[in-house]
């Protein structure tokens, strides 16, 4: 029992994580919050799921057709969020701070609303790879299902760590996120480095809606709100605009929630208020997150 | 008279719901009604998010503390003016006292925190069933503000909520040129210059943290005793992001354009649903979120930008 729910909080916790990363990588760099995130994971999912409705024979059902599916979720999503950018952000650049947010908002409910209106209104069946039922873990029985999803996540996020870290592009982005205009200067070609980042950080959203729609087995046009506004949460409880921080927030998020609604009487319908209040404390003690740096700027 | 327009304006508000009463525009009324609804709750933001620069993502929390006061406190069996009342000062007080223990939080962390509490606030609704009754919802008994004049509940209400805007508009612009609004821009502007030149900074800041939960406390206790009934659903986290983009939108510390954003925001997809086709109905969110985009793009500074702030960007 304690086993399996140590599983749920790492599985949930790694979800929120990926989401939280594609927050933090662009608010690193422009300082924005994007607020159509949630809308680019609910993309990826449904990316994935017409791959496996087209080509259901050529993937399989194994971890090798699993992973297809996260590959197509990742690549439709960084897509979409890179038009998002280039479409609806990159013009107010220098405009007020909240003035990329109202266009992101608008842009969320632009996309939820033409999934609702021209794929479906209701939840779809999304594919589970087969062959990941209960595996026995120090004499416990747990979910095999959950293991492969945090295995995948934990793997992105390292592939991010060493993208980041060790490339040239991961430098350039770092170079961005210290000084945009000091970058430009040195000859980094922002506005490529800036749609790289929200390529990246639009791939980990997709990947966390094609692991969160494997995890529930199913998905639908508004999927993406709450892991949204839990991984936003999660990107500020560890410090928004840090990477660190992200993976932190995610996990912590994932653990409390987790043990809220097992351990609290009542705890399913308290769980959202503890995680919450647990962010409101965490912040009253650190104003910057756990890891940030520096406190941002008023509006 | 220098400026005859708010007037014209104000005549034009309290006038057209007689005109539209019984034909086939009645639902205008409410329309009206809940565009000034929304006006009101923009104004309140105005001050912390507008005048001061807090942002705040969980504004809807005020909006729901004061719709449920206010129902408290009728089934309890005040009348209702003094629920409105209590509904007021139970919004300012709950928003100051938020404001006392989160004001050293700054950016898009103070935004997250309210965001928290708002939704703290929404699933406290939900599950306190003993006081709530829970996502059933609150019945309140009914009340027609201006019973003598034997005209429709929506247009008594449509009134009663236009001349409660008149109001909020009058405080906001005596405000916005007082001592109180250019301490609130200094405060904005620059905080530690503003503390160095003897401004009480968080005093000011907490002024404009219990007037604009007064706001909300108002347009909630209006909305409960209109729609007699009161449920979580209505306060969803949604709701606190629409006033903000009607602040920003409207063009943040500015009155006029705040009403404007308001009436913009929440009234084009109201009207869009009573006027498009039945084909096309379904899609009025798709074009309200594609307004919002194209609108911000090409006036990112807001439609009607306050003066002063005009002046910064231009500059």
């Amino acid at each position: 029992m304690l086993v399996q729910q140590l599983l749920n909080a790492l599985t949930l916790g790694a979800i929120y994580a990926l989401i939280a990363l594609g927050y933090t990588l662009v608010y690193g760099i422009l300082a924005m919050i994007n607020f159509a995130h949630s809308e680019v994971l609910m993309l990826g999912a449904f990316a994935a799921w017409a791959l496996a409705g087209w080509a259901p024979a050529a993937l399989g059902s194994g971890l090798w057709g699993a992973a297809g599916l996260l590959a197509a979720g990742m690549l439709g999503a960084g897509l979409v969020n890179v038009l998002i950018e280039r479409l609806a952000y990159r013009r107010l650049r220098r405009a007020p701070r909240l003035a990329p947010l109202i266009s992101a908002i608008g842009v969320s409910i632009v996309l939820q609303n033409a999934v609702f209106l021209w794929v479906s209104t209701q939840s779809l069946a999304f594919p589970q790879p087969a062959g990941t039922s209960a595996v026995s873990f120090l004499g416990a029985s747990i979910n095999g299902l959950q293991l492969a999803i945090l295995g995948a996540a934990l793997g992105l996020m390292i592939l991010l760590h060493l993208f980041i870290a060790r490339t040239r592009m991961g430098r350039a982005m770092r170079a961005c996120a210290d000084d945009l205009e000091a970058a430009k200067l040195m000859g980094v070609n922002a506005d490529f480095v800036i749609a790289v980042t929200f390529f990246v950080g639009g791939a980990l959203g997709g990947a966390a809606g094609v692991l969160y729609g494997m995890n529930y087995g199913s998905i639908k046009y508004n999927m993406g709100f709450l892991p949204g506004i839990k991984a936003f949460t999660a990107a500020v409880l560890g410090g928004i605009g840090s990477v660190r921080g992200a993976v932190l927030g995610g996990f912590l998020l994932g653990f409390l929630e987790v043990l809220a609604a097992g351990y609290i009487p009542n705890g399913a319908q308290w769980r959202d208020v503890v995680a919450f209040a647990a962010l409101i404390l965490v912040l009253l003690a650190r104003p910057s997150g756990l890891l940030g740096e520096r406190a941002a700027q008023k509006v | 008279m220098k400026r005859a327009w708010p007037w014209a304006a104000l005549l034009l508000a309290l006038a057209f719901p007689f005109f539209v009463q019984g034909t086939s525009f009645a639902y205008l009324a409410r329309v009206g009604g809940i565009v000034g609804l929304f006006m009101l709750l923009g104004l309140g933001l105005n001050f912390t998010l507008g005048c001061v620069g807090l942002f705040d993502l969980g504004y809807i929390a005020f909006y729901a503390i004061g719709a449920y006061a206010a129902a408290i406190a009728q089934r309890a069996g005040a009348s209702a003016p003094a629920a409105i009342v209590l509904a007021v000062a139970a919004a300012a007080a709950a928003r100051a006292l938020l404001g006392v223990t989160i004001l050293r939080l700054r950016g898009d962390y103070l935004a997250v925190v309210t965001m928290g509490f708002g939704e703290i606030t929404r699933l406290s609704l939900n599950n306190l069933d003993a006081w709530t009754n829970g996502p059933k919802g609150l019945q309140l008994p009914p009340w027609r503000p201006l019973a003598f004049l034997s005209a429709d509940p929506n247009v008594q209400y449509d009134l009663l909520i236009a001349a409660a805007v008149a109001l909020a508009c009058l405080v906001s612009r005596r405000l916005e040129d007082s001592r109180v609004g250019r301490a609130w821009v200094a405060i904005r502007e620059d905080e530690t210059a503003a503390c160095l030149s003897g401004i009480p900074v968080r005093r000011y800041e907490l002024l404009a943290f219990a007037l604009s939960g007064a706001f909300a406390g108002l347009a909630g206790a209006l909305f409960a005793l209109w729609e007699q009934f009161v449920t979580p659903e209505s306060f969803v986290f949604w709701e606190s992001v629409l006033v903000v983009a009607i602040v920003v939108l409207g063009g943040m510390g500015s009155t006029a354009g705040v009403l404007l954003g308001a009436a913009v925001l929440s009234g084009v997809p109201l009207v869009l649903q009573a006027t498009l086709s039945p084909e096309w109905i379904n899609d009025r969110y798709l074009f309200f979120g594609l307004i919002l985009v194209l609108v911000v793009l090409f006036r990112p500074q807001g439609l009607l930008p306050s003066a002063r702030r005009e002046a910064e960007l231009s500059s």
